[in-house]
């Protein structure tokens, strides 16, 4: 420890610490601009000098480079002090006066204008190197240099071109204090959203409030360290140095006896109908874009906003985008009235503005649903029958620019509508995911006609599947809400919990009768399950009751008639052959 | 033109895990189709023994057919490949019996195929009814044996 004087007070401080350090942890304020806590320090911009009194003499020091030391007396606000800080900010004004911190600087010290003479009035950087040691020593793209020296010196890249190297992080725009460097986007890109394209977001993030484990991840693909080997911010300020950027996936091989299949559903893909403008109109998006927009956690912080930032004075909800539709599918996705209907709420809670919903019929078949449906007619929702035909952006009257139009037959009133509305959100079908082929065969499950799984039974096996030991939760199983796939889920658990450490087996499995069976292994070869196994004193073939799964391969390969299946045998099947030809 | 008439009797082997299920679900979708198959459920199509199918014939069956589930989707992993190997076999002998190799058929339907077992079957049977009936005592047969 080292003790020190700071503006009268006596410390006993760490070794190593710079003086703004020990100010910064006193709580008292020195002035910085081309200071970061992450960067290493630089004094380019002197803001920060301090006086430091010695035995004889007293010196002005940067305070962000200076380290302290045994017996330092240490005043941040004399009058030395001010009167230097003073004459600095007067040469930074002359130098980058459209500078706004600058500005703000001079006045809280009471300068208005500088006495040094403005060689640019559009000038703002300071040359405080921020940009330049941030992709450097941070990003470590070494895209921004300093050119020449004196009153020419400048930031700029190599040969004064745009930077091949530069991997359009934007680091040096987000720490250079003046705003003189900005991101600017030259090739019309958008800053989009990763997850549901709806705004910016950051390499290092939870990927949503909810999720299990509640802890960030990196995102591999636009993390600067996998772009360039450096910048590990994270990893610096991440106290408990729980980040390491070297960790690899890996695959765990977990044994089980039963599994539950909850891997829900997807929605259909709505740019590929043209008709309703997804993806080729701004403002139309999905239900569940709609979700992310309104949620506390979502790109607006659930402000229901266009994309231009206004407010959306009117809206349109669009039931049934390729549900009930023979041409997509046939089938209605269940959830999507109801939860069109709290999206109406949600609107109304939040903007003023009008609602439409353009529905085939409403389905609000569970407990309170049809009283919600009730109440939204009250709160002044308009309910128009009629699948909506198409969106555009083609003004037919003045009322209509600007607009997005919904069309769609009322067949209440037997005509065509058009409404103009500024948001619209489609109600996309609820559809198989896209690899629910590839988990039917791992686990050896069927799909009902409509491409999920399928249960056991309809009515006496909702849960379990063709698979023993595998039972079905939720959406995967077919459209389904919330209340149903808890209850789904719940009678799931209690299917596998009921298993206990008794497997029931079916009754049919097959058999080799020891008195038939010459020993030609025939069988052995043919079972998929190794059941079988030849018993060397008797010279026979015999089979494993409990490994047998009853596929009676054996029964029809075996030469001899020895080999039988329980419940399926040679002569009852040869006995409804006759009987179906009688 | 006269209208056919002949009222074919075919035996179907239909796999319990795809295709009777399947069928079960033409049923309970109300499709409509040719009666004059007959479903014999069976574990697997793997299980269908060739006597089985002989049997069939020599009993006055016209056609038979082995509904499996698809290649890859087996509920034993592989006895569709073992019934495709016996239906092979099976047509050449057949065709040295003298009956005609379309009177057995394989096919795959799964348990969500409703509508392709009502077209297959439908197919099967217009093929069937074209054919005639199965003589094993008259005509080609005898003239072979
Ligand atoms: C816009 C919108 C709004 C809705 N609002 C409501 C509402 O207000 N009230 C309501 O009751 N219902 C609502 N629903 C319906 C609700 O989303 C579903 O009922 C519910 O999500 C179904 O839950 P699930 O667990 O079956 O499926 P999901 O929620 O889809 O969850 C499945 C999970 O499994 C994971 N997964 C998939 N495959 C695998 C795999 N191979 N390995 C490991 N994990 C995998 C997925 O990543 C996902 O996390 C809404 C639906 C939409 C589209
Ligand atoms: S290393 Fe950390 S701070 Fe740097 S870009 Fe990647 S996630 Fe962000
Ligand atoms: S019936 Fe199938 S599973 Fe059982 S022993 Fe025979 S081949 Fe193996
Ligand atoms: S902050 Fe110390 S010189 Fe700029």
């Amino acid at each position: 420890m080292i003790n020190i004087t700071l503006n009268g007070k006596k410390l006993s401080v760490e070794e190593g610490m710079t003086i703004l350090q020990v100010a910064q942890q006193e709580r008292i304020d020195i002035p910085t601009l081309c200071y970061h806590p992450l960067l290493e320090p630089y004094a380019a911009c002197r803001m920060c000098v301090v006086e430091v009194k010695g035995d004889s003499k007293s010196e002005l020091k940067t305070s962000c480079n200076t380290k302290v030391q045994e017996g330092m007396v240490i005043e941040t606000d004399s009058e030395r002090t001010l009167n230097a800080r003073r004459l600095n900010i007067e040469l930074l004004m002359a130098r980058a006066p459209a500078a706004k911190v600058i500005q703000e600087m001079a006045a809280q010290m009471g300068i208005e204008k500088t006495p040094f003479p403005i060689e640019n009035p559009e000038a703002k950087c300071i040359l405080c190197g921020m940009c330049v040691r941030v992709c450097e020593d941070v990003v470590g793209a070494h895209v921004l240099t300093f050119e020449e020296r004196g009153f020419e010196r400048k930031v700029t890249t190599a040969f004064n071109m745009p930077s091949e190297k530069c991997i359009e992080c934007g680091a040096c725009a987000y720490f250079c204090p003046t705003e003189a460097i900005r991101v600017e986007d030259f090739r019309g890109r958008e800053v989009l959203h990763s997850e549901l394209t709806l705004g910016p977001t950051t390499a290092i993030r939870i990927p949503f409030m909810q999720s299990t484990p509640n802890v960030p991840f990196i995102d591999k693909d636009n993390c600067i360290h996998f772009k360039t080997d450096k910048c590990k911010l994270c990893e610096m300020v991440c106290e408990p140095e729980a980040i390491n950027h070297d960790v690899e996936d890996t695959f765990k091989e977990i044994e089980v006896g039963s599994a539950v299949l909850a891997t829900g559903y997807e929605l259909l893909d709505c740019s590929n109908m043209p008709q309703y403008g997804y993806g080729r109109l701004d403002n139309v998006i999905t239900s569940l874009e709609f979700e992310h927009l309104c949620h506390a956690s979502g790109p607006t912080g659930g402000k229901i906003l266009l994309k231009d930032g206004r407010e959306p004075k009117g809206v349109a909800i669009l039931h049934c985008i390729g549900s009930r539709d023979e041409n997509y599918m046939k089938y209605c996705s269940r959830v999507c009235c109801m939860y069109a209907m709290k999206m109406a709420h949600l609107v109304h809670e939040k903007v003023d503005a009008e609602v439409y919903e353009f529905y085939i019929d409403i389905r609000a078949f569970g407990k309170g649903y049809e009283e919600f449906y009730n109440r939204m007619q009250k709160e002044g929702t308009h309910f128009i029958r009629g699948k909506a035909a198409e969106v555009t952006n083609a003004a037919l009257i003045p009322e209509e620019e600007n607009k997005l139009i919904v069309r769609a037959e009322d067949t209440t009133v037997n005509m065509i509508r058009r409404i103009p509305v500024d948001l619209v959100i489609l109600c996309p079908a609820i559809v198989a995911r896209k690899d629910s082929e590839k988990i039917m065969k791992l686990f050896g499950l069927c799909s009902t006609p409509d491409g999920f799984f399928k249960e056991q039974h309809p009515k006496l096996g909702p849960v379990s599947t063709d698979a023993d030991g595998i039972f079905l939760a939720g959406a995967c199983q077919g459209p389904k809400d919330i209340p149903d796939t808890v209850a789904q889920g719940a009678g799931a658990a209690g299917a596998v919990m009921s298993l206990g450490d008794e497997v029931a087996i079916e009754p049919i499995f097959s058999a080799i009768d020891e008195e038939i069976c010459v020993g030609c292994k025939i069988c052995i070869g043919v079972c998929p399950y190794d059941a079988i196994s030849y018993v060397e004193d008797k010279k026979i073939s015999s089979i494993e009751e409990t490994l047998c799964k009853g596929c009676g391969a054996c029964v029809a390969a075996c030469p001899s008639g020895a080999a039988d299946q329980n419940c399926f045998t040679n002569s009852q099947i040869e006995a409804e052959v006759s009987g179906a030809l009688f | 033109m006269e209208t056919n008439t002949f009222e074919p009797k075919i035996v179907g082997f239909l796999c319990r895990w795809c295709t009777y299920q399947g069928a079960d679900l033409a049923g309970t979708s109300r499709m409509e189709y040719p009666p004059n198959l007959i479903p014999v459920r069976v574990m697997c199509s793997g299980r269908v023994d060739p006597s089985f199918v002989m049997q069939a014939y020599s009993e006055g069956a016209d056609a038979v057919v082995i509904f499996g589930c698809h290649l890859g989707d087996c509920h034993y992993q592989e006895g569709n490949y073992k019934a495709m190997r016996r239906y092979h076999l099976l047509k050449k002998m057949i065709e040295e019996l003298g009956i005609e190799p379309q009177r057995l058929q394989l096919e795959w339907v799964s348990a969500s195929e409703g509508e392709r077992y009502q077209k297959e079957v439908s197919r099967i049977f217009s093929e069937v009814r074209e054919l005639g009936p199965l003589d094993l005592n008259n005509g080609k047969a005898q003239s072979n044996g």
